[in-house]
């Protein structure tokens, strides 16, 4: 791994190399412009760059601009300059799409295009000096996986079509709606509105010598709720993969303040990923990201280590926190009750979305189901596309 | 040795331990002229590094402290109301015309600087901290950015007023809200984590003279494994630094020797009741002989 890429004779040099590296950074979904590319050369000449270690140092502070993206740099760094290229370009076939056009159908494009060097359908043979522990060491790509774990893969692109978000879209977009036509109660200070505020106008005109030349206003500001989604992708939820997944991207699309995660054994956010030009390229990338799609659930774990991480920073009195998941739990329920109490306190407000509920007879003895009841604010059927469009009303009284 | 080593050592000369991510994201930041973003969580030392940098560099710090609702006035220039009605009762008084009174007042003499102001008119570049930008509303987030790609502001009574000298900014954030992409781009960022424990134990050695070899790392080794441990608030460093004071005050050079004086020094350390309940004296005894 920490051999140096030999790069071929006819290279056109440093300068061109870099502008390589950038255009893998950018293809690889990092935010950079050409204005990049020139920092990260000046940024090189302020540091000894044939040193590989302070080169990483300084691309990184120059190419990213969050700890996820600095997480993604490194192996990226990797790829590119170490020599470790193979093995990773190929696992992230779905997001090579993106050529000098945007591509709006990666399927077509990724099958000619993807950058990846070695065999598209067979584990690399570890010729070129790469030893066979390093592919093992990687084990998490989707084409150096061993045989029984490919049976646990889904390639969501199969599970969802392109008219589906489209249809999700609609439905994201009035359910966004419903949350998010809000009003205070209260008057704030705004540039238009229908009350005056004295206080501001008299304050102003002391400027003017205590005539009231500007009239300030008040209003009553929005006060949207935001959605944040949290969906179960576990073994026994995989038949409602579907529209659920659907939905989750047409949220996204719809409304550029909601947040998405996905769960079974751990914890996901693909908020990232699924706001991509391309809806299946962001379905690709989400296939990536779930790693162990359709296995085991511990809805407990990954709720608790949402309350712990993410919610601490995008939840608080105006989210809507909506879970999609059957409440099966293979860990102990009190984990998820305990999960549920921390989000509650939080102030935000619980939707529990459980395509179960529908069915006749139905009741929530799923122990971790019945765990979860006090916590939530609605708890509510949704097994298809239309049980999400009819949640309308139910999220508007919230 | 290099620049960004050579910045690293006298960082250090200050009392501050920066690891070599840290050091090449400010090296970089003050040779490109790029405001530089920290993220970390709280108490890891984002902040100080602003005070440390103004040290080396042998200037001025301007802080803007961010809060919901900062707005242009408290952050950019306000004029002197007061100062502005006294002067013109006082031209009234003394029969001069409006047209004088109005340069007069409108000068830059009756100019509230605040932070952003300031530290664009000062002589020597000055280190421009914005710290906890997240809490601040995404419209002056915008209005920043404009600040910051061209250190220029200008006041429609005035004119523009450009910059004397560019500022190094800080910028901190503790990950409240997402920042916008804008802003992200226009900063280098570098991630400031938690120290290891060499590191640590350099900060306290540098920090807690008095701290005896021995005890400094029990207290290191102590912290690192608090931070383990499931808790809603981590101890940061400035924690750990608090905790070795007070242990210094109590006079104690074990840390395994008093569960008492443990446990009341657990205070500096642990700040919410969850916190304080889920390491009982047992626990922190346990953790304390483990460190010992």
């Amino acid at each position: 791994m920490s051999k140096v890429t030999r790069f071929a004779a006819r290279d056109p040099g440093p300068a061109a190399r870099l502008a390589g590296f950038l255009a893998h950074l950018r293809a690889q979904g990092l935010p950079l412009g050409v204005a990049e590319t020139g920092m990260a050369l000046t940024a090189l000449a302020h540091v000894d760059a044939a040193n590989p270690h302070e080169a990483r140092l300084a691309l990184r502070a120059v190419c990213t601009g969050s700890l996820e993206e600095a997480a993604q740099f490194d192996l990226l760094f990797d790829s590119f300059w170490m020599n470790g290229g193979r093995v990773r370009e190929k696992i992230m076939p779905g997001t090579s799409a993106g050529g000098p056009k945007p591509g709006r159908n990666s399927r077509a494009a990724e099958e000619g295009r993807a950058t990846g060097r070695g065999k598209a359908d067979s584990p690399d043979d570890g010729q070129d000096g790469d030893s066979p522990a390093d592919a093992d060491g990687n084990g998490n790509g989707k084409l150096i996986a061993s045989a029984i774990a490919n049976l646990m893969k889904k390639d969501l692109r199969e599970l969802v079509h392109a008219d589906d978000i489209r249809a999700a879209e609609l439905v994201a977009l009035r359910l966004g709606r419903a949350l998010r036509d809000r009003r205070s109660r209260r008057r704030r200070a705004a540039r238009t509105g229908s009350a005056i505020d004295l206080r501001r106008t008299l304050r102003q005109s002391l400027q003017t010598g205590g005539e009231p030349l500007r009239l300030m206003r008040r209003r009553r500001p929005d006060r949207p709720l935001r959605i944040c989604a949290l969906c179960d992708v576990s073994g026994s939820m995989v038949i409602y993969a579907r529209p659920f997944l659907a939905f989750l991207a047409g949220l996204m699309r719809a409304d550029p303040d909601s947040d998405a995660y996905l769960f079974h054994t751990r914890l996901v956010r693909i908020t990232g990923a699924l706001r991509d030009d391309d809806p299946l390229r962001a379905l690709g990338r989400i296939t990536l990201l779930a790693d162990g799609f359709g296995g085991g659930s511990r809805i407990g774990a990954s709720l608790a280590q949402f309350a712990r991480t993410y919610a601490r920073r995008f939840v608080n009195g105006r989210t809507v926190v909506m879970i999609l998941s059957d409440g099966y739990d293979s860990a102990d329920p009190g984990d998820l009750g305990g999960a549920l109490a921390e989000l509650r306190q939080r102030g935000c407000r619980i939707i529990w979305l459980n395509p179960l509920k529908g069915w006749k007879d139905y009741a929530p003895v799923a122990r971790g189901m019945a765990a979860a009841l006090p916590h939530l604010d609605l708890f509510a059927a949704a097994a298809t596309l239309n049980d999400l469009a009819a949640l309308e009303k139910e999220l508007a009284r919230l | 040795m290099t620049d960004w080593k050579t910045l690293q050592s006298d960082l250090a000369e200050q009392g501050y331990v920066a690891g070599a991510e840290l050091a090449m994201a400010l090296h970089l930041s003050l040779a490109l002229g790029r405001p530089l973003l920290l993220e970390g969580a709280a108490g890891v030392g984002k902040t100080e590094i602003a005070h440390c940098l103004a040290a080396v560099k042998g200037t001025n710090l301007i802080r803007l402290q961010c809060y919901e609702g900062l707005d242009a006035a408290q952050a950019i220039y306000e004029w002197n109301y007061q100062r502005q009605l006294l002067a013109i009762r006082a031209a009234a008084e003394a029969g001069e015309t409006g047209r004088d009174v109005e340069k007069r007042i409108f000068s830059e003499e009756y100019l509230l600087q605040r932070p952003l102001l300031k530290a664009i008119r000062q002589p020597i570049a000055p280190v421009l901290l914005i710290d906890e930008i997240d809490r601040a509303d995404e419209e002056f987030e915008a209005y920043l950015l404009e600040i910051l790609s061209d250190f220029k502001i200008s006041i429609p009574e005035l004119g523009t007023l450009d910059a004397i000298s560019r500022p190094y900014v800080v910028l901190t954030s503790n990950g409240t809200r997402d920042l916008s992409d804008a802003l992200r781009r226009r900063c280098l960022f570098a991630h400031v984590d938690y120290p290891d424990r060499d590191t640590e134990l350099a900060i306290l050695a540098r920090r807690c003279p008095g701290v005896e070899r021995q005890l400094a790392g029990q207290i290191v080794s102590f912290v690192q494994s608090l931070r383990k441990e499931d808790l809603e608030k981590k101890p940061g460093v400035a924690e750990m630094l608090d905790f070795a004071m007070a242990l210094l005050g109590f006079g104690i050079n074990d840390l395994a020797s008093d569960p008492v004086v443990l446990q009341v020094a657990l205070a500096t350390l642990l700040k919410t009741r969850n916190d304080r309940a889920a390491i009982p004296t047992e626990m922190a005894q346990r953790l304390a002989g483990r460190a010992a």
